[in-house]
């Protein structure tokens, strides 16, 4: 292929795009409408992953020492802790320490324990992985001079169900979309080939090769991806970043909160292009292909 | 030239359009194919191009084995041929000039030399001035001589047409004939089924008669031989 022929294959493609005006404008709205849920479901998703694994790192276990245990018992059951390769860090709080923090969240009223102290020594335990809590909890709990260990249990183990159910119906809705957009893509390009194929009879009649044929339906597919993606993506850049400044501020400081939309949205908008340049592209691909055998 | 042995064409409804036929065709020939309507001229002459292939029995054209040639030749095959269809088959969304140039792009040459050519061949059917029009812009006579023009601009050894004469005026029919004796003159042979008595009649060449798929009669400088 020399370079004349190149050069009139993309004249020939974008010429095309101009005189089947109004097939062009279907398949690039095809693309547009599916890449637009698609681009929806993928900062949905994005921001599930984001909270789970906000969630998952906030959650650790509580050690109550014994309160019958000296200081060498404490120092034994810390070492034991800190040997267990299941862990990502740990912290020695004193009763005095708990008591204030406390008091500082919840009011004068504690104060008046400060005579008696009736709180435990204890050490905060964060798990390397979230999943390993329960298992951990059960080991430490083992160890001799703990009191009690806890971690929130029942509610924990029930939030990470939630969110890996939630994070696969998610993938699950987001292929299926995918599936649905190549097919319907395809379909509109095929429907427009199928109006061309006398010209694609005629050309191989002319003594033109299938690779000649082919190549600007090829490019012409790219161009009509490309065209579709540019209004998922510039919605995807912009409404998100509009979302998060106005839900940002809302939920600063507390557990759940958005991604932040750098890099992310533009990821997903890289995304959405090459998928639907891959979709362009397959889709004249899979509909030129059934006229060239003349 | 184009040499067939003992042929035969049975399309995929049972129908049997060619039922052996042998013939030989030398360079620079001129060939009508007469014979009834459905008597099997087109697939005769379709056979040629490989628009259609033979059930049985082996063609030579150019020095292509056309019944043995891999899909990947076939544009080889098609390029070293004119064919003008019965139908035209012009490219609609192309413009005259466009369409004649289509048959050079295919075959990669060097735009400079399309450019030349075409314009060459545009001025020898007398449609220069319409180089800028769409097909449907233009008369049926107007688009045979398109077609004329694409069938030979790549300089084809052998030039196949398909009742290029039909549905057109005497006038238009017989400045198409000049054509095809011009370039005959040149050397280019010339394979043209038609049912335009005048013609065969009045400019007198090589009549091959097919009747029921067979060859009836093959008779240099013979006459159309048939009332209508
Ligand atoms: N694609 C096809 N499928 C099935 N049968 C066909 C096909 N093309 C032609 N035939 C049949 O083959 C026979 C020969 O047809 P063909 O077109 O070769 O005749 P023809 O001599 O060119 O006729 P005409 O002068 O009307 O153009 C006819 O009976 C026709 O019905
Ligand atoms: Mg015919």
């Amino acid at each position: 292929m020399n370079i004349n022929t190149i050069r009139r294959h993309f004249r020939e493609s974008f010429r095309s795009l101009g005189r089947n005006g109004w097939m062009t404008f279907a398949s690039i709205s095809a693309v547009t409408v599916t890449l637009m849920i698609v681009g929806v479901f993928a900062m949905l998703m994005a921001n599930v992953s984001h909270i789970a694994s906000n969630l998952e790192q906030d959650v650790e276990i509580k050690v109550l020492i014994e309160l019958t245990a000296d200081a060498e018992a404490e120092q034994q059951l810390v070492n034991a802790i800190a040997h267990m390769p299941a862990i990502a860090d740990y912290e020695y709080s004193s009763k005095e320490q708990e008591l204030a923090t406390l008091i500082e969240d919840f009011g004068d009223d504690w104060k008046l324990y400060e005579q008696s102290n009736p709180l435990h020594n204890v050490i905060y335990v964060r798990a390397l992985q979230p999943k390993d809590i329960p298992h951990l909890a059960a080991e430490i709990n083992n160890l001799s001079n703990t009191a009690d260990v806890v971690y929130g249990e029942e509610k924990v183990e029930r939030l990470f169900d939630a969110l890996s159910l939630a994070r696969n119906i998610g993938f699950f809705l987001i292929v299926g979309l995918l599936f649905t957009a190549v097919f319907l893509i395809s379909n509109t390009i095929r429907i427009t080939i199928i109006a061309r194929g006398d010209e694609i009879e005629i050309m191989k009649l002319v003594g033109a090769t299938n690779s000649f044929v082919r190549m600007p339906f090829l490019l012409e597919g790219m161009w009509l991806g490309m065209l579709g993606a540019l209004i998922p993506m510039g919605l995807t850049i912009v409404l998100y970043h509009q979302l998060y400044d106005v839900v940002a501020p809302r939920v600063s400081g507390q557990l759940i909160e958005l991604v932040p939309p750098t890099p992310v949205v533009y990821e997903v908008a890289g995304l959405l292009l090459l998928l639907a340049i891959a979709i362009g592209v397959v889709g004249s691909f899979m509909s030129v292909r059934k006229f060239l055998r003349i | 030239m184009i040499e067939m042995q003992d042929v035969y064409k049975k399309y995929d409804n049972g129908m049997i359009a060619v039922k052996g036929i042998s013939v030989k065709i030398n360079k620079g020939e001129f060939v009508y194919v007469v014979g009834p309507s459905g008597a099997g001229k087109t697939t005769f002459i379709k056979l040629m191009y490989r628009e259609e292939r033979a059930t049985k029995g082996s063609i030579i054209v150019n020095n292509f084995n056309v019944t043995k040639l891999s899909d990947q030749k076939v544009p080889q095959l098609r390029r070293q041929l004119g064919v003008v269809y019965q139908d035209f088959k012009l490219l609609p969304k192309l413009t005259v000039y466009e369409n004649v140039a289509f048959a050079l792009e295919v075959t990669e040459a060097e735009p400079k030399v399309i450019r030349k050519r075409v314009a060459e061949v545009l001025q020898k059917v007398g449609l220069t001035k319409k180089a800028k029009h769409f097909p449907q812009e233009l008369s049926g006579g107007e688009q045979q001589r398109v077609a004329i023009a694409r069938a030979i601009v790549n300089k084809p050894a052998v030039l196949i047409a398909d009742e290029p004469t039909g549905n057109l005026d005497p006038d238009n029919a017989w400045s198409i004939m000049d054509i095809f004796n011009d370039i005959n003159q040149d050397g280019t042979t010339i394979v043209m089924a038609t049912h335009n008595k005048d013609i065969v009649n009045t400019m007198r060449r090589r009549v091959i008669a097919v009747e029921d798929g067979v060859i009836v009669r093959d008779e240099y400088g013979g006459d159309y031989g048939y009332e209508h």
